[in-house]
């Protein structure tokens, strides 16, 4: 693919005042058919559409989406990728992603601004020290980069941070993954736009899905609102609705759909370098290129499709950053948002053929499918291209529900005695 | 006085009240009633920030929460506040700033050198190179440096915050015309109203136009007795320097009081929070939140002295500054006449260069009365000047079209303002889902007129478009009156006469960017969002590279984005990009509105849940006694427990020894008061605890205890612990110390949704009951010495059975019941007796030797005994049969239970599932690593496959030797009964990078028959 993106291009488009930028992505007319559509221009739906040309050589495929591309938890999310998880199917799945993340730049030839700034998972109980080192000694096994910190060490890499014995949690030490780290968000979807477009997909925006086809039990195209759309394969990635869109094929997704917020905070000096979280207290934070911080909130406990939440939610995350971070007490939050989460009984995603032939779905992501974002579109486009899911997303299957096999990532755990 | 100070009658600030301040170290005068922004100008001083990309020089244009660029430190040490702005504020005596960019000065910025290379850094530009992943993190770094305004307190904060609730009938926002008539209506008809406003004091623009005439008096006089009226109606709360920044959903209005931040520092009072977070839930919300007038953009119009023309008006009669000698005023509607006749009238020369060709005669007459140079058809092509504006182009425009016909005069001014009509405020319209309404003859997206009466949303004045005083009177008061009848009242009289001087309005021109005929980008940076540089071009560019949802436009240009959200820029970058695109305003639409209104204080959303009290500190009624032996503590959930008693020179393994040797030979004493307990009663509690329990509960007779374990719907244990039955219609049930808020709501959420059917009533009771476990063989003769009512013989009380009786003269509950293997009683007494029973039980054991011992001894007990711990030995992925405890399950109970419908899935019922086994080290001085995993081979080379983990590892003082509880695949077969350590018993222990070689064995390592706790 040719690299019109450089310091070169920017310094000769420059000297004729930026008139010669091309579309960074072309907007597209629904076609009558496709051989694979996508349902959902989010960062998964476009990763999945870019592999699926790149990889699989599908190179008659529609991406549609009811609103703007990226418009999703793509644009609401707080940009930290990490692969760190305990078990092992979902450590590597992440761990796949991450190893795409870091040649994603030049592979799109779309500066995604990946920047492994590290993450720290405090822990502040015995309890949590005990699950760090657990899930330290599986990462390491399973060669992913993980280490335990003790709480002084903590402090000497993160100064701001409050270590002290007389916080309501003190911090007892923290797991630390040195190749996490944060993304743009925005730029993950235009990027895959882009790079997908240059392959001939046909990005088409403003396109609503209002129904499916099916015959015998095969998917053969979409209603939707700019016309039907005929297709023998459909993936749908639709985070925030994808119990929607499965319910127009019949199926029951074993997904509820809650309110999840961040908010950021005015754009200060660079004070935090890295990426902090903490399950005890609830908050994490980073810092933005740009200066804000990037403050993660709990999700609602209700079910929602608004995509805004309780305020409650939102001050109890700004004391527990406070809590972490006490000389942020007179900082300011600049904004705060919501968007969807769909999330499934295990806190895993479900990667999965259907009951309809033809017909995948993507999704179930919770808090955490912004890291997967590669990792997710290319093992889902494996997953089309081949009828038959990725090695990596095997156990991912709707069966799991069925069979029993969960990959509890939050568990039941919690503190007892 | 400087000489930009007018003593301008009406004006708000005390000429008699002279204060000093000091910026970037220099110290200035200002007066009381000045805002930090006001008082600078008054000082002269223009360029007090450079721009965030170009490193541009940069000044005030606002006068509020719009302020793009005047951002401040404001204080120093524990009490700065970064990127405050000037516009907001008040001066006090003493005030310390500082700008918050400009590196290494004001004068030079570093970033400024980029700036000559500008064209190089179009939007988005950062997308476009630095593609190399290895050397990223050096541009980052370099970036990271460049960005960032002020800089965080590097102190904990010295003040406090906190939060209030309030219930109102009508919360109005905005304490301006519109606002405070508002208020009167509903004040007079005895409503419950509360007021906000987000300045010093209430008027709103009427602060800054007090000549204006309401009902034959000026408006100063009127906005007088009008706010003197609503302080003498008990039922009416105006709070001011309160703005409310957030409207969620059933009308609930979040507003922030300031109130400290506008006194000196010394005279702060120290009871007195900071900030107050009010949560106001009100049957009515009527928005008055009025416009904020939106700048023409046009060639360098971001030179320090080009401002909004409202600001200058502002600026001189509110504050009785003078912001420049001779003025330039560009404008496309009549809002800026007054104050074009107000600046002439305090003497400086003004020239008025409107955009419109036919101008409104009234206004026109009354200006030029005042000596303003009046000049039509023109727009500014581009400004002059660096640091401070010296003057600007015009060019002539086309009468219809927004396109340059001619060239204009040059006219030189030391300020410019300039106004492209105004933008009503309809941010919390918008939070909880409201859409703004584009009204193509105001050129305004508006709250309709109706707002939503329905859900009880209302909006009068400014906001709704009626921009003019009087007619937005005469709407308020009618709008008011339809909000008192949906709540059954009317307003008793009439509002008196709302007439105003005003001439009729003449139609605005339709024009957000001026021309200057040349094609975009290659003309002067004209700039739409200040606080981002996103420049005219920047849209365009947008556009080109099919960035076309406004969206899109928006995060590629980072067009509103900054700490002013956009207040000045989001309609000038919609209107341009609608041009762009070829389509109407309201086709492109609105980016989304998301709160905080105005930046919100992390302290204030905290409130009192900061510190020491961000979560309350859990204690048991024993604390005392603990704390008084010495007792080293845990944090279990909320709750601080004993976590050993050391005693003079001895570590935690030393204190364990002790501890448990005694437990184990002896007695010893815990206090397990922090265990969750719940009261059930009702007549089908037993039915319930069936369904809720993986075992059975039909046949538990008063008088006994059984263990229980609860399941989640997959099968997978969640809790444990014992309930007793009190009566046949009467359970007392306990849960794990971290697990009770969590079971309690899983209790009542299964009850009230799928069982409403069942007669069962929940209480917690937690709190109500202190229990000490008094465990060892010698535990009955101590218990024995203060409790003469029970028989405590092994015949008549015997395990798992509990009684009533009298423990150190106070009514208790006995449970008969050991987490430790051994002969064991629970003393269960009211909390407010924990203490004394707790005492009396040491003074009865002192001649056994009893021992206090904590959470550590209390694993250790159990995990020589194999007992689990719900959240250690368990993550959710257990059932019981993995735990070995079949024993716990009651398969043939006719109703069925949480969690048993798995059992019957394939991966749940099937083979290689991870079990709870015992582990055995080789070198019994080696104690594992909880979280180690467990491998089957040394061979530690990734990808290793992992069997399971080790959950408990404790050194044990009974058996001399390390012991260790791990979930393992297939764990039971690979049990060693003989310790043959060979084959499949045989795995290691990876932790740390060293695996060592261990025995899976039973996971009780003392006294497996249990006879111990059957003496």
């Amino acid at each position: 693919m040719r690299k019109d993106y450089s310091s070169w291009s920017l310094f000769t488009k420059g000297l004729r005042h930026n008139e010669g930028w091309n579309p960074a992505w072309r907007s597209a007319e629904p076609k009558p058919s496709y051989d694979v559509v996508i349902v959902g221009a989010g960062g998964h739906g476009l990763a999945t559409a870019y592999y699926l040309a790149k990889d699989h050589g599908v190179r008659n495929i529609a991406v549609l989406e009811k609103g703007y591309l990226g418009g999703g938890n793509t644009a609401r999310n707080t940009t930290i990728v990490r692969s760190n998880y305990l078990w092992d199917e979902a450590a590597l799945l992440y761990e796949h992603a991450l190893k795409l993340w870091e040649g994603l730049t030049e592979d799109l030839n779309f500066n995604v601004m990946f920047s492994q700034r590290g993450v720290f998972n405090l822990g502040h109980t015995l309890q949590d020290m005990r699950d760090i080192e657990r899930r330290v000694n599986a990462n390491n096994l399973d060669g992913i980069d993980a280490m335990v910190l003790d709480a002084a060490e903590v402090k000497r890499r993160i100064p701001i941070l409050n270590t002290s014995k007389s916080a309501r949690y003190p911090v007892l030490g923290a797991s630390f993954q040195p190749r996490g780290g944060v993304a743009r968000h925005d730029a993950v979807a235009w990027g895959f736009a882009r790079a997908a477009s240059k392959y001939g997909v046909d990005i088409i925006e403003n396109c609503e899905v209002t129904g499916m086809d099916i015959a015998n039990g095969r998917i053969a195209g979409l209603e939707t609102t700019r016309g039907t759309i005929r297709s023998e394969r459909v993936g749908c990635v639709a985070s925030g609705h994808s119990s929607v869109l499965a319910k127009m094929a019949g199926i029951r997704m074993p997904i509820e759909s809650h309110p999840l917020q961040a908010f950021v905070s005015e754009s200060m000096k660079p004070v935090l370098d890295t990426v902090v979280m903490s399950n005890a207290v609830h908050g994490y934070a980073s810092q933005s290129d740009k200066g804000e911080l990037v403050i993660g909130a709990g999700i609602d406990h209700y079910t929602s499709y608004t995509q805004r939440g309780s305020p409650h939610i939102i001050e109890h995350t700004a004391a527990a950053i406070l809590e972490l971070f006490p000389m942020f007490s007179r900082a300011r939050m600049n904004r705060q948002w919501g968007g969807i989460v769909d999330t499934t009984p295990d806190a895993c995603p479900i990667i999965s053929k259907t009951k309809v032939k033809g017909l995948y779905f993507n999704c179930g992501w919770g808090t955490g499918g912004f890291k997967a974002t590669p990792g997710s579109g290319n093992v889902f486009a494996h997953t089309i291209a081949r009828d038959d899911p990725h090695p990596l997303n095997r156990a991912f299957d709707l069966a799991r529900f069925s069979t029993g096999h969960l990959i509890d990532e939050h568990g039941a755990a919690g503190v007892a005695h | 006085m400087s000489s930009y100070r007018v003593r301008r009658p009406g004006a708000r600030v005390d000429f008699d009240k002279p204060l000093t301040f000091s910026f970037d170290g220099q110290a200035y005068d200002g007066f009381a009633g000045d805002t930090l922004a006001s008082a600078l100008l008054a000082n002269g001083t223009r360029m007090l920030a450079r721009s965030f990309k170009y490193g541009r020089p940069r000044g005030i244009i606002g006068t509020g929460p719009e302020e793009p660029n005047a951002l401040m430190q404001i204080e120093t040490g524990a009490h700065t506040i970064p990127n405050l702005k000037a516009t907001q504020v008040e001066l006090y005596d003493g005030l310390v700033a500082r700008r918050t960019t400009g590196w290494p000065t004001l004068e030079f910025d570093l970033k400024s050198l980029g700036g000559l290379f500008s064209r190089f850094m179009p939007a988005g530009f950062y997308y476009k190179t630095f593609q190399n992943q290895k050397l990223w993190p050096k541009f980052e770094h370099i970036i990271r440096q460049a960005a960032g305004y002020g800089s965080a307190p590097s102190e904990p904060d010295p003040e406090t915050y906190d939060h209030s609730h309030r219930h109102a009938q009508v919360v109005i926002v905005g304490g301006g015309a519109s606002g405070l008539l508002a208020a009167l209506l509903a004040g007079r008809a005895g409503l419950k109203v509360v007021l906000l406003d987000e300045q010093n004091e209430c008027g709103g623009w009427l602060l800054s136009s007090p000549h204006s005439v309401i009902g034959g008096e000026q408006a100063s006089a009127w906005l007088k007795s009008a706010v003197g009226e609503l302080q003498s109606l008990p039922n009416v709360q105006v709070l001011t320097r309160t703005s409310a920044f957030a409207l969620h959903d059933m009308n609930l209005v979040l507003a922030v009081e300031q109130l400290q931040d506008h006194l000196p520092i010394a005279d702060r009072a120290a009871h007195q929070p900071r900030q107050r977070l009010h949560r106001i839930r009100a049957e009515r919300v009527v928005l008055a939140t009025g416009a904020i007038e939106r700048p023409l953009v046009f060639g360098n119009n971001d030179v320090p002295g080009i401002m909004t023309a409202s600001a200058l008006t502002t600026y001189l009669n509110r504050y009785g500054v003078a912001v420049g000698k001779r003025i330039l005023l560009q404008t496309s509607n009549d809002h800026v006449y007054q104050g074009a006749a107000d600046l002439a009238r305090a003497g400086c020369e003004v020239v008025l260069a409107d955009t419109r060709t036919r101008i409104n005669p009234a206004w026109e007459k009354r200006v030029r009365a005042a000596g303003v140079d009046v000049r039509t058809g023109f727009g500014i092509a581009y400004a002059r000047g660096r640091r401070a504006v010296t003057g600007a182009q015009l060019v002539k425009l086309d009468a219809q079209r927004n396109v340059v016909v001619g060239s204009g005069p040059s006219i030189d001014c030391d300020a410019l303002g300039s106004s492209g009509g105004l933008s009503p405020t309809v941010h919390l319209y918008c939070h909880d889902g409201g859409r703004p309404h584009w009204d193509e003859e105001r050129l305004a997206f508006v709250v309709p007129e109706a707002g939503r009466a329905k859900s009880g949303i209302y909006g009068v004045g400014a906001v709704t478009g009626e921009f003019g005083l009087q007619n937005a009177l005469e709407q308020t008061e009618r709008i008011t009156r339809e909000l008192l009848s949906s709540l059954g009242k009317s307003a008793p009289t009439s509002s008196g006469n709302l007439k105003t001087d005003e001439p009729d309005a003449t139609p605005a021109r339709r024009i957000f960017r001026v021309p200057d005929g040349r094609a975009e980008g290659h003309g002067k940076k004209a700039f739409v969002d200040f606080q981002n540089d996103v420049s005219a071009a920047d849209i365009h560019l947008a556009v080109r590279e099919n960035y076309r949802s406004i969206e899109h436009i928006k995060r590629y240009t980072a067009l509103g984005f900054g700490t002013d959200q956009g207040k000045l820029s989001n309609v000038n970058g919609f209107a341009i990009a609608a041009d762009v695109l070829g389509k109407s305003i309201p086709e492109v639409g609105t980016t989304t509105y998301r709160p905080a209104y105005s930046p919100v204080t992390f302290g204030t959303l905290a409130g009192a849940h900061a510190g020491d009290t961000f979560e309350p500190r859990r204690y048991s009624p024993m604390q005392a006694a603990h704390v008084a032996r010495g007792a080293e503590f845990e944090p279990v959930g909320q709750w601080l427990r004993p976590w050993y008693f050391p005693q003079t020179g001895e570590d935690l393994h030393a204190a364990v020894r002790r501890e448990c040797l005694a437990a184990r030979r002896g007695v010893g004493i815990m206090d397990a008061s922090t265990l969750g307990k719940i009261d059930l009663r009702g007549k089908d509690v037993r039915e319930f605890l069936n369904r809720v329990y993986a075992n059975a509960w039909t046949q538990l007779a008063p008088g006994k205890c059984r263990y229980g374990l609860m399941l989640d719907e997959n099968g997978m244990v969640m809790d444990d612990g014992v309930t007793a039955c009190v009566a046949d219609n009467h359970f007392l049930m306990t849960t794990t110390t971290g697990g009770a808020a969590r079971v309690m709501t899983w209790l009542e959420k299964w009850h009230q949704t799928e069982w409403p059917d069942l007669d069962v009533y929940m209480t917690s009771v937690t709190d109500h009951w202190a229990t000490a476990a008094v465990v060892g063989p010698k535990s009955r003769q101590v218990l024995a010495k203060i409790c003469s009512d029970i028989d405590l013989s092994p015949s008549a009380f015997k395990f798992m059975d509990w009684r009533e009786g009298t423990v150190a003269g106070v009514p208790a509950r006995v449970f008969r019941i050991s987490f430790s293997g051994e002969l064991a009683f629970e003393v269960n007494v009211d909390a407010n007796y924990g203490h004394h029973v707790w005492e009396a039980l040491m003074d009865g054991g002192r001649e056994f030797d009893i021992t206090p011992y904590g959470t550590e001894t209390m694993h250790v007990l159990r995990a020589e005994k194999g007992f689990i711990i719900v959240g250690q030995d368990t993550d959710g992925s257990m059932t019981p049969l993995d735990l070995d405890m079949a024993w716990a399950v009651g398969m043939k109970k006719p109703f069925s239970f949480i969690g048993k419908r798995s059992f019957a899935r394939s991966d749940t019922a099937g083979p290689n599932r991870k079990q709870l086994v015992g582990l055995l080290t080789d070198d019994p001085q080696i104690v594992l690593a909880e979280g180690a995993q467990v491998i089957e081979r040394a061979d530690v080379t990734p990808p290793a496959a992992m069997l399971g983990h080790v959950t408990s590892s404790y050194y044990s003082p009974e058996l001399g030797r390390s012991i260790a509880l791990a979930v393992v695949r297939d764990g039971i077969a690979r049990r060693s009964e003989d310790g043959h350590k060979s084959g499949r018993d045989l795995l290691y222990a990876y932790a740390g990078g060293k695996a060592h070689k261990v025995t899976v064995v039973s996971p009780v390592f003392v006294d497996p028959k249990g006879d111990r706790q059957n003496v």
